[in-house]
């Protein structure tokens, strides 16, 4: 300790003093003075080595090259390599068989998730419930408009549904009524869906639209308006309704008809690793069959 | 120096005064050797005891896995949910410190801070290769770097720097399975960050333990002012007798002839302390009451035949009740006192709990985080369905089957995603992530209802422990 040798005399000051009280002018200790130009050396080559001065386009850039983008890209490569391995397996197996690999399923489901929340998520919403209002259909119910395997879903997923770009998406259009029935009939048609059901409804008017049904609508719908999977044609009868089951969205829709369309995921959107990825994703959301 | 010329200008820098030790023995080096072959055996032999703990699990004692978020000590295993009991520890541990300064002063800075058990370790080497005290002074004061200076510095810092890897070593190996860590050091097959560690903590052992030394207790550690704050009158610190001791052998009143005390101003006192003060000025923030000013006063005292205690272990009240000619208050007196009795009493409450805590705790667990997005799935017959994800921890050691139930109205039925029927196995010590689905049919309350209480049952199909979490069911609120 330094104490004793300045203890001797009378400390000298910096000459500063308010209120009386005097500053001395104490030497530091050697390694904190040491450690100071430490910095100040540092500081230097850091200003040399990283981005440092803000200039008007950009900072200086710094002899290292160092930069936040090309560390992100550097670490989505890594991660690209440390998923290299699992993903080839992910591909190679049989898309039945990943549910009974622990180690594939779950990779699979946490990488379908990631992939569920960038691509998937705009339209059907972050859990999957879908949204009503745009016909945007529920993933988690046990209803499904082009079928809820495993390869039904990876299939819709990759090509999309009535879209102009994939010649694969599955397609179907139904007729906007308007122009083909009378208004009467299509309010006894709307009666009758909505007896298919069970929903309240006017008997009288149902009754009389069962013909109407039958004439326009069972050759797609079903006789019992049950539906059918290989032309996206909804159930009638079931609880679920993809656009609404009310007296007024059924009219419109029977008035206009239902165009939805899907983008096809597959081809330059994603990988084949990320397309079963998702599938698995949406498979195991309660509704998979 | 300044001091030579006073009028020339003052230097920027102080350089520190390296401070030598003489040796010393008696009671309280002795007991500073013991403390301190236990804290270093306890610190480099327990990553090496073995604890079976079965297949797939690790078999160290003592071990901090990081990786799988799990704590290892002996029959003990603590999971990331219950790290209340390293919070539990660590409130020990402080409480602790508070009773060892309000009775005994700063006994922990003395005895057994790894910064005085490495420093004393580090003097006990630099003594064994360059002597004692003035063997130490005669080298640091000799300018020219001869073979012999050259010879003994070297061996004295490659030493110091093997005990530094030791020291850094041994932590890495509280972090994975010892034996293949050493084996993977040796083969430079170990991963970057354990060699990085070792580098660290070898560097910091080094510079700490063999130049920092006194510097770290009095600029770089917080311990001290904290104490400053839990000591009081009644605190054991070390302490001279003055009124004993003065007016001292060469002091000016004892040349004037006024009678000596008993010191005779020997400076053992100040040659053996570590922190480089003498303790004969009063108290001092610098003092970590090691006690080896005492062992070395004892000893002059008895040589002179007069009494042991010049310097001793004394309270502040001492002082006070001795300069009135009164007895000192015995040593139990300053140690039982309501605060040092407050202390234990929480400090042990603290520690029954935790040990209660440990043996009521169950090694099967359930945590239940409904779904809400969306609250309820319609299914296409009307059935409201609900979405729980639930995480089945089994922290035995070998796999297990578990029932779930649901108790709530009857009509509420379980199902589980992707399993037949309501029984999952969750492998040994591992965490199993499930989405499980209640269901309620068309009609029923349940489904009718905004909210009901549900309580999902988990029991092991063998043994029939069980645990529940209470969570709701949503229905449609009509």
């Amino acid at each position: 300790m330094a104490k004793k040798p300045i203890d001797k005399q009378e400390p000298d000051t910096t000459g500063h003093e308010w209120d009386g009280i005097q500053e001395f002018d104490n030497p530091l200790p050697r390694w904190w003075l040491w450690v100071f130009y430490a910095c100040i050396v540092w500081g230097i080559w850091y200003v040399i080595a990283y981005p440092a001065w803000p200039l008007v386009n950009q900072a200086t850039a710094g002899y290292k090259g160092w930069s936040t983008r090309a560390n992100v890209a550097a670490e989505i490569e890594a991660a690209r390599e440390a998923n290299a391995e699992i993903n080839a397996r992910l591909v190679a197996a049989d898309l039945n068989d990943i549910p009974g690999d622990p180690d594939l399923n779950a990779f699979a489901v946490a990488a379908g998730g990631a992939v569920f929340r960038t691509y998937c998520a705009q339209c059907h919403g972050a859990g999957a419930a879908g949204v009503q209002a745009g016909g945007y259909p529920s993933l988690l119910d046990n209803d499904w408009l082009w079928g809820g395997t495993l390869e039904d879903i990876h299939l819709t997923i990759a090509h999309g549904i009535r879209n102009e770009t994939d010649p694969d998406a599955r397609w179907s259009q139904m007729p906007a009524f308007g122009d083909l029935l009378e208004s009467a009939e299509i309010d006894q048609v709307v009666n009758h869906v909505m007896s298919l059901s069970g929903e309240p409804q006017d008997a009288a008017a149902a009754a009389a639209g069962e013909s109407v049904f039958l004439d326009n609508c069972a050759a797609c719908h079903g006789e019992a308006g049950e539906g059918d999977i290989t032309q996206g044609a909804p159930n009638l009868a079931d609880a679920i309704w993809l656009y609404g089951g009310d007296y007024d969205t059924l009219r419109e829709t029977v008035t206009y008809s239902r165009f939805g369309i899907m983008p096809a995921m597959g081809g330059a959107n994603l990988s084949e690793a990320q397309l079963r990825a998702v599938a698995i994703y949406v498979h195991q959301l309660g509704g998979g069959e | 120096m300044s001091e030579t010329q006073p009028n020339a200008p003052q230097s920027l820098y102080a350089a520190q005064e390296p401070i030598f030790p003489r040796r010393v023995s008696g009671p309280f080096r002795n007991l500073k050797w013991v403390i301190m072959a236990v804290t270093l055996g306890i610190y480099y032999i327990t990553p090496w005891i073995r604890w079976d703990r079965g297949e797939s699990l690790p078999d160290q004692a003592v071990l901090l896995d990081l990786a799988s978020r799990r704590f290892f000590f002996f029959w003990i295993e603590i999971w990331p949910h219950e790290f209340y009991f390293v919070a539990g520890l660590l409130v020990m541990a402080g409480l602790g410190l508070f009773l060892f300064t309000s009775a005994l002063g700063r006994v922990w800075c003395g005895y057994a801070c790894p910064q005085t058990v490495w420093t004393d370790l580090f003097i006990l080497v630099e003594r064994w290769i360059e002597g004692d005290r003035n063997a130490r002074l005669r080298l640091h004061r000799q300018k020219r770097w001869d073979f012999r200076k050259f010879r003994l510095r070297i061996t004295k810092w490659v030493t110091w720097l093997l005990i530094g890897v030791a020291t850094g070593g041994a932590w890495v190996f509280y972090f994975t399975d010892a034996p293949t860590l050493l084996r993977d050091l040796f083969t430079l097959n170990a991963h970057p960050i354990a060699y990085t560690t070792i580098a660290v903590l070898t560097g910091t052992t080094f510079f700490f333990g063999g130049f920092a030394r006194e510097q770290i207790c009095i600029y770089a550690c917080p311990w001290p002012r904290i104490q400053a704050a839990m000591l009081d009158e009644d605190s054991l610190t070390v302490g001279y007798r003055s009124w004993r001791g003065e007016p001292r052998k060469n002091s000016d009143e004892v040349r004037a002839g006024a009678a000596m005390g008993d010191c005779v101003d020997c400076m053992a006192c100040v040659n053996v302390c570590p922190m480089g003060i003498d303790i004969r000025d009063g108290q001092q923030m610098e003092c970590i009451t090691c006690a080896l000013c005492i062992d070395a006063c004892d000893d002059v005292m008895a040589k002179l035949g007069k009494p042991r205690g010049l310097i001793d272990y004394m309270a502040l009240t001492d002082e006070v009740r001795e300069r009135e000619g009164k007895a000192p208050k015995p040593v139990w007196q300053h140690v039982l006192r309501p605060r040092t009795i407050l202390y234990t009493a929480l400090w042990s409450a603290v520690g029954i709990g935790l040990v209660f805590a440990l043996f009521i705790r169950s090694d099967l667990d359930i945590t239940v985080a409904p779904v809400r997005n969306p609250l309820y799935v319609t299914l296409s017959d009307g059935t409201i369905r609900n979405t729980y994800e639930v995480r089945i921890r089994n922290m035995q050691h070998d796999a297990r089957d578990f029932i779930l139930s649901v108790k709530g109205h009857p009509a509420i039925k379980l199902s589980l995603e992707g399993i037949e029927g309501n029984v999952v196995s969750v492998p040994a010590d591992e965490m199993r992530l499930q989405r499980l689905y209640l269901a309620a049919p068309p009609g029923s309350d349940p489904a009718r209802d905004a909210r009901s209480e549900v309580r999902i049952w988990l029991e092991d199909r063998e043994s029939g422990a069980r645990a529940f979490k209470d969570t709701v069911f949503n229905g449609r609120g009509e």
